[in-house]
C-alpha cells in the first residue's frame, strides 16, 4: 500500500503528491476533479496522439479527396480549376469507367451470396452433421476441417492472386493438367484467364476459394453460440436436421449472414488485389476490369488527380448505399436489431 | 426388487446418454457430411501442396508435367528468389514495417479505446463516430490525397511514412474492438486503483491493460494478418520505396511476364505462405476464439 502511494508520487508530478495524501476516496471520487498534471498529460497523450494520426492519414485525406473530385487538378501542376461536377459526368459518358461498374455490380451481386451460401452448408455440415440421438452435437473430428478452410485467409491475397494464376495457367497448370489427364482434351491449352467468357468466373472462384473458410468458422462461431436447448426443443417437437437449419439455425445467426454479407460486399467493390495478380491490365475485353483498377490507373499512370477521386467518390458512395440496402433488406425481412460491425 | 429392475435401467440410460447409438440416417448424413468437407479440404490443400512441390522445379520440369515430382529436391529457386529477387530484403522490410505498426497500433488504438469507454466528456461521442466513418469508407477514396499528403511530409516512398500510415487505417479496427472490451471491465477495479493512490497512467498500465489482455491478442492477430497481407497501401505511396513483400512479389511476378523464371516464382510465393501458415497452425485455437469475439461484441 505505501509502496505503490510512493512510487505514484514518482509517476504523477507535484500535483499528484499533494493532492495524493488528504484525498478522502469515496466523496472526492464523485465529484468534478481539479485537473492535474496526470490528468491533462494522460488526457493529451491517450486521446491526442492516436487522434492525431487518424485525423492526419485517414480523415483529412478522405475529406479532401471529395475537394479534389471537383478540380481538374493533374497533381504536379500548381493551378486547380474548379469545374463542379464534369469529372462526374465524364466518368457516366466513359464506357471504359462505365465497364468497370458494371463488373463491380457484378461481383457484388454474386460473391457475397455464393461466398455465404457454401459456407453456411460447411458450417451445418460441421455442427449438425452428428448423431440424431442423445446430445446435439458437431461431426466428429471436424476440427480438422475448421482449421485447414481457414488455411487461405491467412495466405496474402496477392500471393493467392499469383498461385492461382499459376494454376489457371494455359500450358503448365494445375487445372489444365487435371482436365486433360481426365480425358478432356479440350482444355490442352485453353487460356481461363485469357478467355472472354471464363475470364471473370475464373477470378470469382479465386476470391471464392479465399474466403469460404474465414465465414465458415465465423458461422460455426455462431451456431455453437446458440442455446444448446433450442436445437434439443426443436428435435423433440420432430424437425430434422433440414428444417433445424433452415428454421432455427439460420434466423438465429442472421447477425452474422448480414454482417458477412456486408464485408464481402465491400471486397466486391474493391477487388483491387485480386484483379491486379490475375489479370493487371483488366483482362479480354476488359471483363474483369474493376473501378478501383481504373481509379489507379488513372492517378498514378496518367496523372489525373481530379478524375481520379471522383471516381474514389463513386466507389465510396456505392459501398455506402451497397450497406445501406443490405441493411434495409435484413430490416424489411424481419431482422430487428442493428448489428454491430 | 425395484431397485434391482431399475439398475440394469439406469446403467443402459447412462450408457446411451454417453455413446448415442448412431442410426441408418445419421451414419449417411455423417458420410455425406465428411464428403462434402473433404472435397473442399481438398481443395484448399491440393493448390497449396503444388506450389509448394513446383517450387522445387525447374521451368521445363513445371511445363513438361505439372503433376510430376521434382527429378531431385532443389534448393537453387530458393536461394535465387531470395537474393536475386530481393525477397529476402522484402521479407525484411515487411517485417520491420508490420511490426513497429502493430506495436504503435496496440498501444495508441488501447489508450483511445480506454479514453472513449472509461470516461464521458464533451466530444466523446463524435471521436467515436469518426472512427466509424473511418471504417465505413474504402481505403481507395484516400489514396490519391494521401499520396500528395505523404509528399508534403518527406515520408513518400519511405518505411517511417508506410508505417505511420499503417497505424492510421488500422486505428478505427483497433479502437472498436478493444472500446467494447474496456466497457465490460467492472468499474470497482479502477475505483481500488484509485484508492490505493494510483494516479491515470499508473492505472491504465498496470492495471487495465494486462486485464485486456486477451482482447488485444485477439486484435493484434487480426491487424497482423491485415498489415501482412496489405497491398494497396504499399503500392500507392511507397511504389518507388523500398519494397515490402506483397509489393515485391506483384512485381517480381509482373515483370516476369512470360519469360522464364516460374520455379523461382513458385519459391517466392512459398516464402511468403509459410510463415504466416505456421504461426496460424500454432494460434490457431486463440484465432479461432477471436473470430467468435469479433463477431459477438
Amino acid at each position: 500500500m505505501t509502496s505503490v502511494k510512493a512510487k505514484t508520487i514518482r509517476v504523477g508530478d507535484g500535483a499528484s503528491a499533494v493532492v495524493g495524501p488528504d484525498t478522502a476516496p469515496p466523496v472526492y471520487k464523485r465529484r468534478r476533479k481539479p485537473l492535474t498534471f496526470d490528468k491533462v498529460s494522460f488526457f493529451v497523450v491517450f486521446l491526442g496522439l492516436p487522434l492525431a494520426i487518424y485525423i492526419m492519414f485517414v480523415i483529412w485525406p478522405f475529406i479532401q479527396a471529395f475537394g479534389y473530385s471537383l478540380t481538374d487538378w493533374s497533381g504536379f501542376s500548381p493551378k486547380q480549376n474548379f469545374i463542379g461536377l464534369q469529372n462526374y459526368q465524364r466518368l457516366f459518358s466513359d464506357d471504359v469507367f462505365m465497364k468497370a461498374m458494371g463488373n463491380n455490380i457484378l461481383l457484388v451481386i454474386f460473391l457475397p451470396i455464393i461466398t455465404i451460401v457454401l459456407s453456411l452448408v460447411l458450417a451445418t455440415l460441421v455442427t449438425v452433421g452428428g448423431s440424431s440421438k442423445g446430445q446435439i452435437r458437431g461431426l466428429r473430428n471436424s476440427s480438422f476441417y475448421r482449421v485447414v478452410s481457414f488455411f487461405p485467409y491467412t495466405i496474402p491475397a496477392i500471393a493467392i492472386g499469383i498461385m492461382w494464376g499459376q494454376i489457371y495457367d494455359p500450358s503448365g497448370g494445375l487445372l489444365n493438367g487435371i482436365l486433360t489427364s481426365l480425358g478432356m482434351d479440350q482444355f490442352r491449352s485453353y487460356a481461363w484467364l485469357g478467355d472472354k467468357s471464363t475470364a471473370m468466373i475464373a477470378t470469382m472462384f479465386v476470391i471464392v476459394w479465399g474466403f469460404i473458410g474465414f465465414y465458415m468458422v465465423l458461422f460455426v462461431a455462431g451456431i455453437k453460440g446458440i442455446p444448446a436447448e433450442l436445437f434439443e426443443a426443436a428435435r423433440i417437437d420432430g424437425a430434422g436436421r433440414l428444417r433445424t437449419a433452415v428454421s432455427i439455425t439460420i434466423p438465429l445467426i442472421r447477425d452474422n449472414i448480414q454482417t458477412a454479407y456486408i464485408y464481402m460486399g465491400i471486397l466486391a467493390l474493391d477487388a483491387f488485389v485480386y484483379m491486379a495478380a490475375l489479370n493487371s491490365g483488366g483482362g479480354p475485353d476488359n471483363s474483369t476490369l474493376v473501378m478501383s483498377q481504373q481509379l489507379f490507373f488513372t492517378a498514378f499512370t496518367k496523372g489525373q488527380f481530379g478524375l481520379a477521386s471522383a471516381m474514389g467518390v463513386v466507389l465510396a458512395v456505392a459501398t455506402l448505399i451497397f450497406s445501406g440496402l443490405v441493411f434495409l433488406v435484413n430490416r424489411l425481412t424481419g431482422g430487428d436489431k442493428d448489428v454491430s460491425l | 426388487m425395484t431397485t434391482k429392475i431399475a439398475g440394469p435401467e439406469m446403467k443402459a440410460l447412462h450408457f446411451n446418454s454417453r455413446k448415442p447409438a448412431m442410426t441408418t440416417g445419421d451414419r449417411v448424413v455423417g458420410a455425406v457430411s465428411h464428403t462434402a468437407l473433404s472435397i473442399w479440404s481438398l481443395i484448399v490443400i491440393l493448390p497449396l501442396l503444388w506450389t509448394f512441390m513446383s517450387s522445387f522445379k525447374t521451368s521445363s520440369e513445371i511445363f513438361a508435367s505439372p503433376f510430376a515430382l521434382p527429378s531431385q529436391w532443389r534448393f537453387d529457386n530458393y536461394v535465387r528468389a531470395w537474393t536475386e529477387a530481393g525477397i529476402g530484403s522484402y521479407f525484411l522490410n515487411s517485417v520491420i514495417v508490420v511490426g513497429s505498426a502493430l506495436v504503435i497500433v496496440m498501444v495508441l488504438g488501447a489508450m483511445c479505446a480506454y479514453v472513449l469507454a472509461r470516461y464521458v466528456f464533451f466530444g466523446s461521442k463524435a471521436i467515436y463516430y469518426l472512427m466509424l466513418a473511418g471504417l465505413t469508407f474504402p481505403i481507395f477514396l484516400a489514396m490519391v490525397p494521401l499520396f500528395f499528403v505523404m509528399r508534403n511530409i518527406g515520408l513518400l516512398n519511405t518505411l517511417p511514412g508506410l508505417i505511420l500510415v499503417y497505424v492510421g487505417f488500422a486505428l478505427p479496427f483497433t479502437v472498436f474492438f478493444l472500446f467494447s472490451f474496456f466497457k465490460s471491465l467492472p468499474h470497482e477495479i479502477t475505483e481500488a486503483a484509485a484508492l490505493d493512490g494510483a494516479g491515470e497512467w499508473r492505472t491504465f498500465f498496470q492495471v487495465m491493460l494486462p486485464m485486456a489482455k486477451p482482447g488485444l491478442a485477439s486484435v493484434a492477430i487480426f491487424n497482423f494478418l491485415g498489415l501482412w497481407n496489405q497491398f494497396l497501401i504499399p503500392v500507392a505511396i511507397n511504389a518507388a520505396g523500398p519494397r515490402v513483400l506483397s509489393q515485391g512479389l506483384a512485381a517480381f511476378a509482373g515483370q516476369m511476364g512470360y519469360a522464364v523464371d516460374f520455379g523461382a516464382l513458385f519459391a517466392a510465393v512459398t516464402v511468403t505462405v509459410v510463415p504466416v501458415l505456421i504461426v496460424y497452425i500454432i494460434f490457431q485455437r486463440q484465432l479461432q476464439g477471436s473470430v467468435s469475439q469479433g463477431t459477438s461484441k
